[in-house]
């Protein structure tokens, strides 16, 4: 019978780019079991709540993460939005839809260069950021920003993408599809990718749901749930399916997420392709008053906004679940009796954004 | 083999291929239009209204009405452009190139031309001496009226104490 040991991973760790920190319960080279503890970056963003008023709050909510924070200040703008019973021009849905799926090309971009990176292949990684810095551009270009946009506001969008950064974003997407297609290619046909990730951390169907995992993670599993599908922004008026695999192992999710890359070019086509004509923004007078709950599907999965206001300025309670927290009982389950070499990818796979979970 | 050298054709073509970075700060960046950058101000414009300051998120813009000053912490500021869309007068505007990283915060202080505020506050005290001057005489015009009217009808005065004889009758 071998001895137990308690293995610290993190919060300081090469495959991490944000402090979380894991007990690992070693026996050999297994992992036992695997205790997560998160706190090292809380801010306190949800308690600013009561020190900026509603539309300031918006500017802190965005910051709450550097990836997702279109995601963020679109949550909570559709939440501030339900209560108040404003219903925003389809122009502004629209840009609102663009803006959400470049932001989302970015995100799992940038999460396919980690991973590449966790792997030791990094020229694939390099190969990848150099796409990203691509989208970047092209966000740069729209909003004038390149992680942080600040392009929303209570009623609708503040910027108009013009016809011709419209063609521009297009001519982008067709060469970024391009590239993208080998690093597809790489990554799914690459004798030392598969070798590292088929059949590890496997989660079946049935543990994904009774864990509640959300976003890539649970679609690798073969659980078809996508929030774009409520129908919230554009999403109502484009035509898309989600994407799932039924392997449920560290190259499934890398399959989702590449292939959900691919999802995002045809959206943004899409949406282009539709967008009507019209204004960015109504008017919107007055207080928020009440609650509101709002879904939506961040590029790690569903996040929850809920706002509770009271006719003040000042809102009262704003809450905020992000898709990792959420995924971390599902990376504890999947740790159980994983190698110890293996840790390190499982971490990664849930594309943990350890910020947003603390904010 | 061929499964490992998926990639292999990709990593020769870029042996030969220029670098995608640019030699900055030899060749300079290209901002597009409408880049966040930093937050430039038209102080000629400005009426020290306080409006940007109040609705800053990060606190970074301080507003002196007596003295006329418009002062940013140029580390605080967030880009987040709130103060352009608040400010009524529209002289604050959101230019690209970032602000130099730098070991000390760096404070920005711009004053208004002391001319225009010395007009300005000779309107200001013209206009309220307008308005007192305005309130003293509808007053006096008022006090005229009630003391014409109270002249004019002896009668409605003296209707009023019947009023208060008939109350504690009604009571009853
Ligand atoms: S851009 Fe935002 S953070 Fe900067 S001064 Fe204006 S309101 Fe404040
Ligand atoms: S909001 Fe505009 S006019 Fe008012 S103090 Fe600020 S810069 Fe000046």
């Amino acid at each position: 019978m071998a001895r137990k040991t308690v293995v610290p991973f993190g919060p300081q760790h090469p495959v991490l780019p944000e402090p979380i920190h894991i007990d690992l319960v070693m026996e050999d080279e297994k992992v036992l079991e695997a205790v997560p503890n998160i706190g090292f970056i809380h801010r306190g963003l949800e308690g600013l709540a009561d020190k900026r008023d509603f539309n300031e709050l918006l500017y802190v909510v965005e910051r709450t993460c550097g990836i997702c924070s279109f995601g963020h200040g679109n949550g909570y703008v559709q939440a501030v939005e339900k209560i108040m019973d404003v219903e925003i021009p389809d122009r502004a849905k629209f840009l609102r839809t663009i803006w959400a799926e470049i932001a989302r090309m970015h995100s799992h971009l940038l999460w396919l260069g980690l991973q590449a990176d966790q792997f030791g292949f990094e020229s694939l990684f390099y190969e990848i950021w150099r796409i990203r810095e691509k989208v970047l551009d092209l966000l740069e270009l729209t909003t004038g920003g390149r992680l942080i946009f600040s392009v929303n506001k209570i009623g609708g969008v503040i910027k108009d993408i013009g016809d011709d950064k419209m063609k521009a974003i297009l001519t982008n997407m067709s060469s970024i599809e391009k590239d993208m297609r080998v690093v597809q290619k790489t990554f799914m046909g690459d004798y030392s990718v598969q070798s590292r990730t088929k059949g590890i951390g496997v989660l079946t169907k049935d543990q994904i749901h009774e864990l509640g995992a959300v976003g890539p993670v649970a679609r690798a599993s073969g659980i078809s749930r996508d929030m774009r599908k409520l129908g919230y922004d554009g999403y109502g008026m484009i035509d898309f399916e989600p994407i799932t695999s039924v392997f449920g192992d560290c190259f499934a999710r890398i399959d989702v997420r590449l292939r959900e890359v691919f999802q995002s070019i045809d959206i943004i086509r899409q949406a282009i392709d539709k967008i009507p004509q019209g204004e960015l923004s109504v008017n919107v007078k007055g207080n928020p008053n009440g609650e509101a709950l709002v879904r939506i599907e961040q590029p790690r999965g569903e996040a929850i906004y809920y706002v509770h206001s009271n006719g003040t300025k000042f809102i009262d309670r704003y809450r905020n679940r992000t898709p990792t927290f959420a995924n971390l009982p599902a990376l504890c389950e999947m740790l159980k009796g994983a190698n110890y070499a293996d840790v390190g990818m499982m971490v990664v796979t849930i594309d943990p954004c350890i910020s947003c979970t603390e904010r | 083999m061929a499964r490992i050298m998926r990639f292999a054709s990709t990593m020769l073509a870029n042996l030969f291929k220029p670098p995608v970075t640019t030699k900055y700060p030899a060749e300079p960046i290209d901002f597009p239009e409408g880049s966040r950058g930093h937050i430039e101000i038209e102080i000629d414009k400005c009426i020290s209204c306080s409006l940007c300051a109040l609705n800053c998120p990060a606190g970074a813009i301080k507003v002196d009405r007596v003295k006329g000053t418009w002062e940013i912490n140029r580390m605080d500021c967030v880009q987040c452009g709130y103060c352009t869309i608040k400010c009524p007068k529209k002289c604050l505007h959101m230019m690209p190139g970032y602000t130099e990283p730098e070991k000390e915060k760096k404070f920005d202080l711009f004053q208004r031309d002391p001319a225009v505020m010395e007009a300005e506050r000779k309107k200001k005290a013209e206009a309220a001496a307008k308005a007192a001057a305005a309130k003293k005489s509808l007053a006096a015009k008022k006090a005229a009226e009630a003391a014409a009217k109270a002249a004019e009808s002896p009668a409605a005065a003296k209707s009023e104490p019947t009023k208060a004889e008939q109350k504690p009758a009604d009571q009853a």
